[in-house]
Formats: structure tokens, C-alpha cells, sequence
């Protein structure tokens, strides 16, 4: 864990208390079961934006507090503890992306809204099932066309923040904007996007490489919610591998498995680094696209050994829809292909390192 | 005020820089610059020569080759902060730092915290100025993940401890003025029976024997006592709280040989470094073998992580007062990946990587093989990787003792 100051301390802990009394993974089989249309309680998500957490990365003067990006993950994390169906993070983004490429006008006209919950945002970048980095849309008269694949949170979004070939265009949602249901084994909220001559306002500003900054942005906070994953299959396996009796021991005194344990607090303690690093490095402005690679990059490692293991070792009750722990894998797999799955992250760190 | 303290504090700080920049233009000799001496750990030590004497002396007159221990005992007495900014100097002006060894990594900090007062005016002055090696008389033949099992026996005879018995891969031991060891001073039970003293390596009766190993290379050595007379005054501790001390001096060890200490310094350039000079690359000087460009990102990734791990570590240390179970964590990380990347740079090399010796191969070509091969006993020696599995289990995660 990070040495935080007290308001991250305060702003956490409190966050850890309302993820497990108000939002344990109760409430995301509530979501489940009920279906609401946004993908999410939206009397949950308005909560969390009373509490302040939607502008954490937005600055006073629009409304948010600016408390910056360490602090965001940290309520990330919580919130990745308990599966909280949200648009936190998705709505952080889209948030990222004003502050970083948005004329004051378009800072003055959104950020605010963002910050009290009032908007929703999120990103429509990719256009196929990778991440690739390959995008066809066009604007032609500040209309806006192509087809964005799988975007997270696009049923409560109101605003999108979409990548074409020319830069990020902000376009709302309404005329020339449709989706069509893509159901993902998270059982969250996940859309074709296809935008039809929508009007579309451009982000100017941020330099040539906003696309990129976002991105990079997507990653470390994305590794954040893992984060949180990872951590909660391994607590959650250790307490039962306490519990669970077999050969009229518990578990947790073979020492096979305590030295896969031993191996996973090994990779859970590197994967915290990656991604606190990544977050460090977006508070301190400096090698951010580096740190954004080994964040996402160690966060699907470790998430990915500790999803199957957390089944494994927990055995057939482990596969059953009534324990938690294989809600965590349908997730982790829906993070590890978003914003770059391990080999395009790689190939990514190297050409950046020059190899 | 907080807000005039601030600048004060900085304006000292500053101060500080420019008295070590001004001692290391006047001390440190230029001749030496960026010639450290990261093998001597393994290959024993070369014949100091005249100016690395001078560079140990000015520097081990100040205490800054130990700069956070207090000064009375000679060390540097500095802050963390004045430490970071000497280190920052240091590197600035290619300067290593020539105070080492394991007086410096575990047996002083463990001295300093248990220790009599005696005892550390006496061990403590001469480690700081580098003049006093130290070896670790731990491990046994029938004692070695099972280490409390040891049994060199010190038996009281009034005024001294007559100890008999042998100690094994005793690194350094050849080369070593004085050995910390742990032995056993009551038979009866299995770890309070342990106690932790000093013995003089020229004490009549010690015998050394240097083994040779994989790389080539005698690092370790078997150690033997035979009716070695050691004074009460060198018991640290009490009698039988040798195992408490003997297991703290370990986390001293490990969290130096998790890769923050020994290892990084056998590492040369980095990885991708060595690949570009090795391996074909193409036009925008890319690797063009996909595959082991591919591992070698994997690698760099993971290793990055560890150091971020590493520099957490510290941070958190700080506020929880010192070395910790976290030790164990780092050491586990640390040696496997150093070892992985050794493997790793070997690939990359061919078989220009697996010199032994003679013509053919540069110095860091055959130092690098050399020290691929020590690199496998990192993940043995200090508590091997299973036992270290065994100490998270236990002490960090709560599992209980396996049957």
C-alpha cells in the first residue's frame, strides 16, 4: 500500500465502508437480477457522485475536488473489491479526456455535470473485438460516422468521448447515435455504438497525442479496479482455504497450497506497485506511457493467474454461480482485453523503450 | 511556522549537497571514477590499491559509507534525506561507495539493535571505516533450511565458551577477520538452545576450507572449530536468544539480497541494451526476433514492478520502524527474477554468452557467465525460495504450520 496522505486515507477508508456496507457483491447481483437499463443502480451511482467521487480527477473551478488520480484508484480499487456495477470509471475517463483536450467552453459545459453525476460519460474508441489501435471513423461538417465496438457503460452514458481518424470528438447521445446490446460475461454494460452523421464537437487541445494520453489514462485506472479484483479472490481464497476441512485438517495447513499462496501474495504485491506506480505517475506528470504499460500490463498478468487459481482453490464450489469468486473471472477477462491485452502492451512497452 | 521552516529546511539540505560535492571533488579520486567493485562479494577481494585505500579512508572517516548509523559508533548520522542526497552525488560523480560487506548489510544493524553498548563501541567503528571483514557462521552440513537444527556446541567453562563444531558455505570465510554465528549452548531445546556470538577467525582452532563451486569460483567455505576459546564478552544477547537475533540479522539479509542490494549490482547494461548490440534489429531498431522480443518486455515489465515492489518496501518500512516479513516478499521476487534474467541475457548472447575463459570473449562477457552461474545460489542461500514460502505462509498470510 502506497503511504497516503490523511485525505486519501479519509477519502478511502470511506470508500472501503460504503463499498461493503452499501455495495457488497449483493448489490451487483441485485443489478444482475433486476436488469436495470442502464446496467447499473442509478440511485447508487448518484450516491457515489454526492460522496464527490465522479470529479476526483476534475478541477475546483468545474466542480470536482482535484484530488487527483491516486485517490481515484484508490476508491477504484474499493470499488473493483466488491464488483460494483458503476460508471465510475468510464465517467473518470470521459472527464480526463475534457481536462486534458477541452476548450474552456467545453470544460465550462460539461466538467460540472460530470462532477455531480448529472452527466455520464464514457469512452468509444476501439472499433473491433481487439484493442488495436485502429480507428476508421470520420467527422465530414462536424458530423460524426463509424461504428465503435463494445463500449463500456454506453446504456447510462449520455455523453461519448469517440476516437476518429482525425482526433476525439465529444457527441451526445440522441440523433444518429444507436445501440445495439453486446452482452459480456461480466454481465455489465457493454454496446456497439454506431454513430450516423451525429454531431460531433472536436477536443482541440492536448496535443497531437490526446488518443494516447487517454488511453494511457483508460489503462491505470482500469489496472486499478483489477487491482481490487485480484485483491478480494485472493482474501476471499484465503479465508477459505482457513475454513474448508479436508483429511481432518484445513487446507491452509498443506503446504502445497500454502506455497501457491505464498506465490500469489508474491505477484498480488508487484501488481499493487505496477498500478500505484501508474497512478503516482499520472499525479507527477512524468513517464506516463511507460508506467501505464507496466500497470495494465502486470494488472492482467496477476488478475488473470489469480482469477483461475482463486476457482482452483476453492474447488467445485468455486465453479458455482452461489460463491462470488467466478464473478471475478468473467470481469477479469473483460479488463484484460480492454485498453490492450498483455501482447499489444508489451509490443508497446518495447517500441517505447526503443526495441 | 510550517510555511518558514520549509525554505530553512531546504536552504539546509542545499547546504548539504554542496559539502558533498565539495568533499567529493577534493576525495574522490577521478581515476576511480565508475570502477565499483560490484564482484568483490564473489571473487573475493583484489589488493586495494593506493587510491581505493585513500577513497575507503575519506570516506570511512566521515561515516558516510554507513550514513544513516549514529555517528558515536562512527557512522554518518545522517537523515534519509541527507543519505538520498549523498547517494545522488555519488552517482553524479561516478563515486561507489567502498564500505560493504556483511558488516555493513546485516550484522552491524543487527549489532546496533541488539548489542551491548561495549559490544557496539567495539564492532561497530571499525565496519563503518571498512576495516574489519565479517562472515556468517549459519548454515551447517546437517543444518541448512532446517538451520535451528545446528549443532556447534559452545560449552560454558567459566570465563569463555569452548566451542567445537563445523559451519558451511561460509561466504567469505577465507577472507574474513571475525564470524557472527549462531550455536547451540543448550542441547535441550531445539531453538532457545541457540545463542549468537562473535569468534575471531585467527582464534586457535578455526579452520578454513574453501569449496569450489559451478561458476569456478571458492565464495563459500566450510568452516571448522575445534576447541575455539571464545570470551563471555562476545555472547550477544543473552544465552539462548540467539535464534530471535539470528532470524532478525536475516531479514537484514534478505531485504539486501532481494535485488536492491547484491544482485542489481552484478547486473551490467540492461536487457534491451544487450539485445540491440546482439541481435539483429531492423530499420526503426526494432528486435527482429519476435518471440524473444516479446520475453525480453515481459521481463523488463516484471522486473520494473519488482523495483517499484522494492521502493515500497522502503517507504512503508519507514513508518512501520524497520526491516520486516515484507523481507521474505522481496527476496522471493528478487532472486527469481535476477536469475531469469541472467537466463534471459545468456539467450540473447548465444554462445558468445557461455565463455568460460581465454580468448574470444570480453571481460563483462565471461564476468557475466560467472556470475550467471553464482546467481543460482540466490535462491538457496539467506533461507531458500521454499523456505521463504514457508515464512509468508506463515507469519504474513496466517496459514498454519504444515503437519
Amino acid at each position: 500500500m502506497a503511504v497516503l496522505n490523511e485525505e486519501q486515507e479519509m477519502l478511502r477508508d470511506m470508500a472501503r465502508d460504503w463499498a461493503s456496507n452499501e455495495s457488497p457483491v449483493a448489490a451487483f447481483r441485485k443489478v444482475r437480477a433486476e436488469k436495470p437499463a442502464e446496467g447499473y443502480s442509478p440511485d447508487a451511482f448518484q450516491t457515489m457522485a454526492q460522496m464527490g467521487w465522479a470529479g476526483i480527477v476534475i478541477p475546483e473551478e468545474y466542480g470536482g475536488s482535484d484530488f487527483g488520480w491516486m485517490s481515484a484508484g484508490l476508491v477504484v480499487e474499493e470499488l473493483g473489491k466488491t464488483l460494483t456495477a458503476s460508471p465510475l470509471v468510464a465517467t473518470t475517463l470521459a472527464a480526463s479526456a475534457i481536462v486534458l483536450g477541452g476548450s474552456d467552453e467545453q470544460k465550462a459545459k460539461w466538467l460540472p455535470k460530470l462532477a455531480s453525476g448529472e452527466v455520464v460519460g464514457t469512452l468509444a474508441i476501439d472499433e473491433s473485438a481487439r484493442h488495436d489501435g485502429k480507428v476508421a471513423a470520420k467527422v465530414d461538417g462536424g458530423k460524426l460516422s463509424g461504428t465503435k465496438a463494445f463500449v463500456h457503460e454506453a446504456h447510462g452514458a449520455s455523453l461519448f468521448v469517440v476516437a476518429a481518424a482525425d482526433g476525439l470528438y465529444l457527441v451526445e447521445k440522441g440523433d444518429g447515435v444507436s445501440l445495439s446490446d453486446r452482452k459480456l460475461t461480466d454481465q455489465r454494460s457493454h454496446a456497439e455504438v454506431t454513430f450516423d452523421g451525429a454531431a460531433a464537437d472536436r477536443l482541440a487541445g492536448g496535443g497531437d497525442d490526446l488518443l494516447d494520453k487517454v488511453l494511457d489514462r483508460a489503462r491505470i485506472l482500469t489496472a486499478a479496479e483489477m487491482l481490487g479484483m485480484a485483491q478480494q479472490v485472493f482474501d476471499v481464497t484465503l479465508d477459505y482455504l482457513k475454513q474448508r476441512v479436508q483429511f481432518n485438517q484445513v487446507l491452509a495447513s498443506f503446504q502445497a497450497l500454502q506455497h501457491r499462496m505464498a506465490d500469489l501474495f508474491g505477484d498480488l504485491a508487484m501488481m499493487r506497485s505496477a498500478v500505484e506506480g501508474g497512478l503516482d505517475a499520472l499525479d507527477g506528470g512524468y513517464g506516463i506511457p511507460r508506467a501505464a504499460c507496466i500497470a495494465k500490463a502486470e494488472a492482467n498478468r496477476v488478475l488473470h493467474t489469480m482469477s483461475r487459481e482463486g476457482i482452483q482453490l476453492h474447488g467445485g464450489i468455486g465453479m458455482t454461480d452461489e460463491y462470488d469468486v467466478g464473478f471475478y473471472l468473467k470481469r477479469a477477462r473483460v479488463l484484460e482485453a480492454s485498453w490492450g491485452s498483455s501482447g499489444f502492451l508489451k509490443d508497446r512497452f518495447a517500441r517505447l523503450a526503443g526495441y | 511556522m510550517a510555511t518558514l521552516a520549509e525554505p530553512k529546511e531546504a536552504n539546509a539540505d542545499e547546504a548539504f549537497r554542496e559539502e558533498v560535492r565539495a568533499f567529493l571533488a577534493e576525495s574522490f579520486p577521478p581515476e576511480l571514477k565508475g570502477k565499483g567493485n560490484a564482484l568483490a562479494s564473489v571473487e573475493g577481494p583484489t589488493k586495494e590499491t593506493e587510491l581505493q585505500k585513500k577513497w575507503r579512508e575519506a570516506m570511512g572517516s566521515r561515516g558516510w559509507g554507513t550514513p544513516t548509523w549514529p555517528k558515536e559508533y562512527g557512522g554518518g548520522g545522517l537523515t534519509k534525506k541527507q543519505a538520498r542526497i549523498l547517494q545522488e552525488e555519488m552517482a553524479k560523480a561516478g563515486a561507489y561507495n567502498p564500505i560493504g560487506g556483511m558488516g555493513v548489510m546485516m550484522f552491524g544493524p543487527t549489532l546496533l539493535e541488539y548489542g551491548s553498548e561495549e559490544q557496539k563501541k567495539e564492532h561497530i567503528p571499525p565496519i563503518c571505516r571498512g576495516e574489519i571483514r565479517w562472515c556468517q557462521g549459519y548454515s551447517e552440513p546437517n543444518a541448512g533450511s532446517d538451520l535451528a537444527n545446528l549443532q556447534t556446541f559452545a560449552e560454558d567453562k567459566g570465563d569463555h565458551y569452548l566451542v567445537n563444531g563445523q559451519k558451511t558455505w561460509t561466504s567469505g570465510g577465507q577472507w574474513a577477520d571475525k564470524c557472527f554465528a549462531i550455536v547451540r549452548t543448550d542441547k535441550s531445546d531445539k531453538h532457545k538452545g541457540i545463542s549468537f556470538m562473535l569468534i575471531d577467525m585467527d582464534s586457535p582452532g578455526v579452520e578454513v576450507r574453501p569449496i569450489q563451486m559451478i561458476s569456478g569460483m571458492s565464495p563459500f567455505c566450510e568452516t571448522f572449530f575445534t576447541d575455539v576459546k571464545v570470551p563471555k564478552k562476545n555472547l550477544v544477547g543473552q544465552e539462548g536468544q540467539g535464534w530471535t537475533i539470528g532470524k532478525r540479522l536475516l531479514q537484514h539479509e534478505r531485504t539486501n539480497l532481494s535485488g536492491g542490494g547484491g544482485l542489481a549490482s552484478l547486473m551490467g547494461s540492461s536487457l534491451a541494451d544487450m539485445a540491440k548490440k546482439y541481435l539483429e534489429t531492423d530499420s526503426d531498431g526494432r528486435i527482429v526476433d519476435a518471440v524473444l522480443r516479446d520475453r525480453i518486455a515481459d521481463f523488463e515489465i516484471r522486473w520494473q514492478s519488482f523495483l517499484l515492489t522494492a521502493r515500497r518496501a522502503v517507504e512503508e518500512s519507514k513508518a512501520a520502524g524497520g526491516v520486516s516479513e515484507i523481507s521474505s516478499v522481496l527476496k522471493k521476487l528478487g532472486t527469481k527474477l535476477g536469475q531469469e534474467r541472467a537466463e534471459l541475457s545468456i539467450e540473447i548472447m548465444g554462445l558468445q554468452g557461455l565463455g568460460w575463459e581465454g580468448d574470444g570473449f570480453t571481460d563483462t562477457e565471461l564476468a557475466g557467465v560467472r556470475a550467471w552461474l553464482f546467481g543460482k545460489a540466490t535462491t538457496i542461500y539467506g533461507g531458500s525460495t521454499e523456505i521463504q514460502n514457508n515464512i509468508i505462509a506463515k507469519r504474513v498470510l496466517g496459514m498454519l504450520d504444515h503437519q
